[in-house]
């Protein structure tokens, strides 16, 4: 069978992609009605199972070497909606599993509702948009449908922004109304991109699409703006420099869990359907402009957000401005990754390395900060000196996560930046290789901003200190990031899958 | 001019306008109402696009009507959303601007 029939019918362990929404979707509605104290149980059950079905879908995808596809309800595309799961997918289901299980076990004491004490609504918001959250994403990881992921996305954004203002306070309900406004203009306008798609080929599904624009003797105009369109739309999404005012105010105000899964896992959402459209719908369209202006984007997202980063007063602030340059290095994939030369597969692996990384790092020096502030009821740097004496394994987890960050060896964000550093040399593209070393310093300067004073020998008043528990699963999640800096080579096949299918 | 080129046309204003509120208009309600006159002229689009596309020969397609449909529903819940958010700030610090220099009531 050809590889557009395959992906046009359910194989076997295609199943396991409806699980993989259903549960967390039973979750949140099942949540909804048992009130927060349940909501609670459920969610905390359902994660382990959801991170069980995660990991059988990433075998899966690793053993068969293909695409995992299931047909809804049987009616194959056009008509019908289809859902996929090549590497990338498994890949970040599996993350997204690992972070929201480790955000809510993390939250557990925040949003925790005692037996002799009434119902409360924050609980009961929390851990059903969490479920939301988890469930909006694998619908964005698996969809192969353009109109599926818009819903997809739209669903990610009404999870994500309640979850920055939980607390009510005006300045985070300020920054959940500007995030909320970013992402509702940023859909429309990949809706209209969408619309447009449709009526230049007659299907949104992305493997039909993707043959439409290939067989096409011309390529209509309409395609070209339908790009432009959804790419811009996305890219205020997932905060990308110069669209990024919304994210430092939502990030740093959120509750610490809510944070960590924003920071970790909802900008890479509208990110993986970047990469979607410019490597699965539109290969043959991604001219050498074009990718340069994502990368050139990506890079001034780099050292902006770096040397803004370098400036914050506030920890949590400096981790949210961190993100806007993490960011950039994801979009410096899309000059080198586009082609089937031998280095462009070794950027698509420093790109994909790259979202993972830092998912686990950001999460974890998120988490860390939150123990921080929870402990010393601030989280202003100036006053964080001798935090190091008084809680050095959180202090351990946030250098560890810095690591990551900075790309030093062992770590993921070390392979991943040299994976993309390797791909500028081979492809001779070097002035790539300049911006990422140039972030990988101004990045240690912010970390170390942090970690130095924090190991400064002066006594400091902890009002209360962080269970063992909470403390490791920030430590479990900087590990993590740490570990993937040794991905074995078969790691780095299974990113490989479904990516040959696109290249012409 | 044909009805169909007509509608398109009117679907290229509301986007226009929409576009041009968001820019200009500083009022978070505002914001949003031209975010609802922008989504309107989308889902105007969708359906006069794809009566030229893969629709052509059909005398109706279904799908970018059932699309539309979710589409103004995803709007609504945004919308309602984005109210409820802008209630529930103004009960907070009796304003409702965005821009943190002018947090203050009048």
């Amino acid at each position: 069978m050809s590889a557009v029939a395959l992906a046009l019918a359910t194989n076997p362990g295609g199943y396991l992609l409806v699980l993989a929404i259903v549960l967390p979707v039973v979750g949140m509605l099942l949540s909804l009605v048992a009130g927060g104290r349940n909501a609670e149980r459920i969610a905390l059950a359902l994660m382990p199972a959801g991170l069980g079905i995660a990991l059988v879908i990433a075998f899966g995808v690793w053993r068969e070497q293909a695409p995992l596809v299931y047909i809804l309800g049987g009616w194959a595309p056009p008509l019908g909606i289809a859902l996929r799961a090549d590497g990338f997918s498994a890949v970040m289901l599996v993350t997204a599993a690992l972070v929201v299980a480790a955000a809510g076990y993390f939250a557990r004491p925040l949003f925790a509702t005692p037996p002799q004490r009434a119902e409360a609504r924050a609980p009961l918001a929390f851990w059903t948009l969490l479920q939301g959250l988890w469930a909006a994403l694998n619908m964005v990881f698996l969809g192969g449908d353009l109109f599926n992921l818009y819903v997809a996305l739209e669903l990610l954004t009404f999870a994500a922004v309640p979850l920055v203002c939980l607390d009510g306070r005006p300045e985070t309900l300020r920054a959940a109304l500007r995030y909320l406004l970013f992402a509702l203009i940023g859909s429309v306008f990949y809706l209209l991109g969408a619309a447009l798609l449709y009526g230049s080929y007659g299907t949104l599904d992305i493997v039909l699409l993707a043959e439409g624009i290939r067989a096409a003797p011309v390529v209509a105009p309409a395609t070209f703006a339908a790009g432009g369109l959804m790419t811009a739309g996305l890219l205020a999404k997932t905060a990308l420099f110069p669209l990024h005012l919304w994210l430092p105010p939502a990030h740093a105000n959120a509750p610490a869990p809510a944070s960590a899964v924003l920071s970790a896992l909802v900008v890479k959402g509208s990110f993986f359907l970047v990469v979607r459209l410019w490597f699965d719908v539109m290969p043959g369209l991604a001219s050498d402009a074009a990718m340069g202006l994502l990368g050139a984007l990506g890079s001034g997202a780099i050292l902006f957000g770096s040397v803004l980063a370098l400036r914050q007063r506030r920890l949590k602030l400096l981790i949210a401005y961190s993100t806007i340059a993490q960011v950039g290095y994801l979009f410096l994939m899309f000059p080198l990754a586009a082609g089937s030369e031998p280095w462009n597969g070794q950027a698509w692996n420093g790109g994909v390395m790259q979202a993972l990384s830092h998912a686990f790092a950001k999460a974890s020096m998120f988490l860390a900060a939150g123990l921080v502030a929870e402990s010393l009821g601030h989280d202003r740097i100036a006053d964080l000196r001798g935090i190091g004496h008084a809680m050095p394994m959180t202090l351990f987890a946030f250098g560890l996560g810095g690591l990551s960050l900075m790309g030093l060896p062992p770590s993921g964000g070390f392979t991943a930046k040299w994976l993309l550093l390797q791909a500028t040399v081979e492809g001779g593209q070097w002035f790539w290789a300049a911006i990422v070393l140039c972030g990988g310093l101004l990045a240690g300067g912010y970390v170390y901003r942090v970690v130095a004073p924090a190991l400064a020998a002066s006594p400091l008043d902890v009002r209360a200190s962080p269970s063992r528990g909470r403390e490791g699963i920030v430590l479990a999640l900087a590990i993590a990031a740490l570990l993937l800096g040794f991905a074995p080579p078969g790691f780095l096949g299974l990113l490989q899958v479904g990516r040959a299918a696109i290249v012409p | 001019m044909t009805a169909a080129t007509l509608a398109g046309l009117t679907g290229a204003a509301l986007v226009g306008l929409g576009v041009y509120g968001l820019l200009v208009l500083a009022h978070p309600l505002r914001k949003l109402l031209c975010f609802n006159l922008l989504g309107s002229g989308v889902f105007l689009m969708f359906g006069i696009l794809a009566r030229k596309g893969g629709a052509a020969g059909f005398a109706a397609d279904p799908v970018p009507q059932a699309l539309v449909i979710t589409g103004i529903v995803v709007a609504f819940s945004a919308t309602a959303l984005a109210v409820a958010l802008l209630l529930r700030l103004f009960e907070t610090s009796g304003t409702v601007t965005l821009n943190p220099d002018e947090q203050r009531p009048e």
